[in-house]
């Protein structure tokens, strides 16, 4: 059976289109690539500077001076191009990318997004992601739907803002939740799984779809 | 032509105790580690350095962390090396964390002349504390003042002896904006070529920018 990183990296992949520019965040979003639906074909970003990425770079495959955002060596695609700190930023603030797919530790009723400090426990610095949340056209959040049981949809985020309502879709292993001005609304859930269990697991009121769907899981 | 060629040695003499540096590179990647490792040998004191990161223990800007030369670090990303947020939580070191794009614009805002940049990121997060605040068509967007060096610190993949330099891969990074937001600027040449041998197209950080040029690489 797949694992809950795997069906919500799954999940993500699916809403991608053919022409998407995206990038994806370090860890879990990182595996949405594994699945991108035949047919589609997307440009992958990194925000050290490169439109064009691919995998990993194997030892021995390694390029000069090419690594991603997570400082691995990775290969590009024919087609690819590097630019510069100020350039990329500037395509992902300037609403040139489609789609950033990042991970999150809160994130609540109106969209607001705490993904990158926990006060006084962890504090690497924001990166990219406060730029990443504000540009990119379509911003989804990745995550595990609950931290070992406790709760990460919440009412209202009490870590520090990573940016306010800058989420637009929320992909868990159990469900797809899509901010809306009127609340978070359900629209999605993982099969063999209920409405009101993904509830009890969600501090935030859930508004349930009228077309709640079953939601796409990696085949076995 | 003025001779801009020096010895790792008369480079690092332009490093003084308390002076800000821009260092080039992203986690490590496009940084002079030569340089890196003259100042730690010099044992210069109370350095703000201003770059994406300070990338790993033993690596780039991290090793002017470890060796405690660091009195104040300006980046957007630090949880690569844990000496940094050691010293962060210890109070040895400030730290003061910058979205990267912010940075980018900060560092380019400063060598091209301009006042500030107006930027929506970080509204609403404890990036905007203290800052003015600025409301366009309806868009509320944080007013990011400048960020100036007295000394940036490159790596170039090919430079030319007239202090043209290119840039591999993704080692351009935060390089060309800091080209051109310090008072001196100092460049290894990781392969060092004569005038005319780099084509002009490939240029990203004009000559003229650069102050010193160290020979790095195979010399």
């Amino acid at each position: 059976m797949a694992s809950a990183k795997e069906i919500i990296a799954y999940r993500v992949a699916q809403d991608l289109k053919d022409g998407d520019v995206i990038n994806l965040g370090i860890g879990l979003p990182t595996m949405v690539a594994n699945y991108i639906p035949e047919g589609v074909e997307v440009t992958i970003q990194s925000e050290n500077g490169i439109l064009g990425m691919d995998r990993v770079a194997k030892e021995g495959e390694e390029l000069k001076d090419v690594i991603n955002s997570g400082g691995q060596p990775v290969l590009v695609n024919p087609g690819a191009c590097y630019f510069d700190s100020a350039m990329s930023f500037g395509i992902i603030r300037g609403g040139h990318v489609d789609v950033t797919v990042l991970g999150a530790l809160q994130v609540d009723e109106k969209g607001n997004l705490a993904s990158h400090v926990v006060p006084g426990k962890m504090v690497p610095g924001m990166g990219g992601a406060m730029d990443l949340v504000v540009g990119a056209k379509e911003v989804i959040i990745a995550t595990t739907h609950t931290q070992k049981g406790v709760a990460k949809i919440l009412k209202e985020i009490t870590l520090p803002a990573t940016a306010v309502k800058c989420v637009d879709k929320i992909v868990t292993e159990l469900c797809v939740i899509k901010v809306t001005d009127q609340g978070l609304e359900l629209t999605e859930i993982a099969p063999g799984v209920t409405a009101e269990e993904v509830q009890a697991q969600t501090e935030a009121t859930l508004i349930v779809s009228e077309n709640l769907k079953t939601m796409a899981v990696p085949a076995e | 032509m003025k001779n801009k060629i020096v010895s790792v040695q008369e480079a690092v003499s332009h490093i003084k105790d308390g002076c800000s540096i821009m260092i080039g590179g992203f986690l490590g990647c496009g940084t002079s580690e030569l340089m890196m490792d003259a100042i730690v040998e010099k044992g210069v004191k109370a350095l703000t350095i201003i770059g994406n990161d300070t990338a790993y223990v033993g690596v780039g800007a991290g090793k002017l962390v470890c060796a405690k030369l660091v009195k104040h670090v300006i980046a957007t990303h630090i949880g690569t090396n844990k000496e940094t947020g050691a010293q962060m939580t210890s109070g040895e070191t400030e730290v003061t964390l910058v979205p990267q794009g912010s940075l980018a614009e900060k560092i380019r805002a400063a060598g091209m002349g301009l006042g500030a940049v107006i930027t929506p990121t970080g509204v609403g997060t404890d990036v905007a504390i203290g800052k003015e605040t600025m409301t366009i068509d309806g868009r509320e967007y944080l007013v990011e003042p400048p960020v100036r060096a007295d000394v940036a610190i490159l790596k170039g993949s090919i430079v030319d002896k007239a202090g043209n330099v290119y840039y591999e891969g993704t080692s351009k990074n935060f390089q060309e904006v800091m080209a051109m937001a310090a008072d001196t600027v100092i460049v290894e040449a990781e392969k060092l070529v004569e005038v005319g041998e780099l084509d002009p197209n490939y240029v990203k950080t004009p000559a003229i920018l650069v102050d010193y040029i160290i020979v790095g690489g195979d010399k």
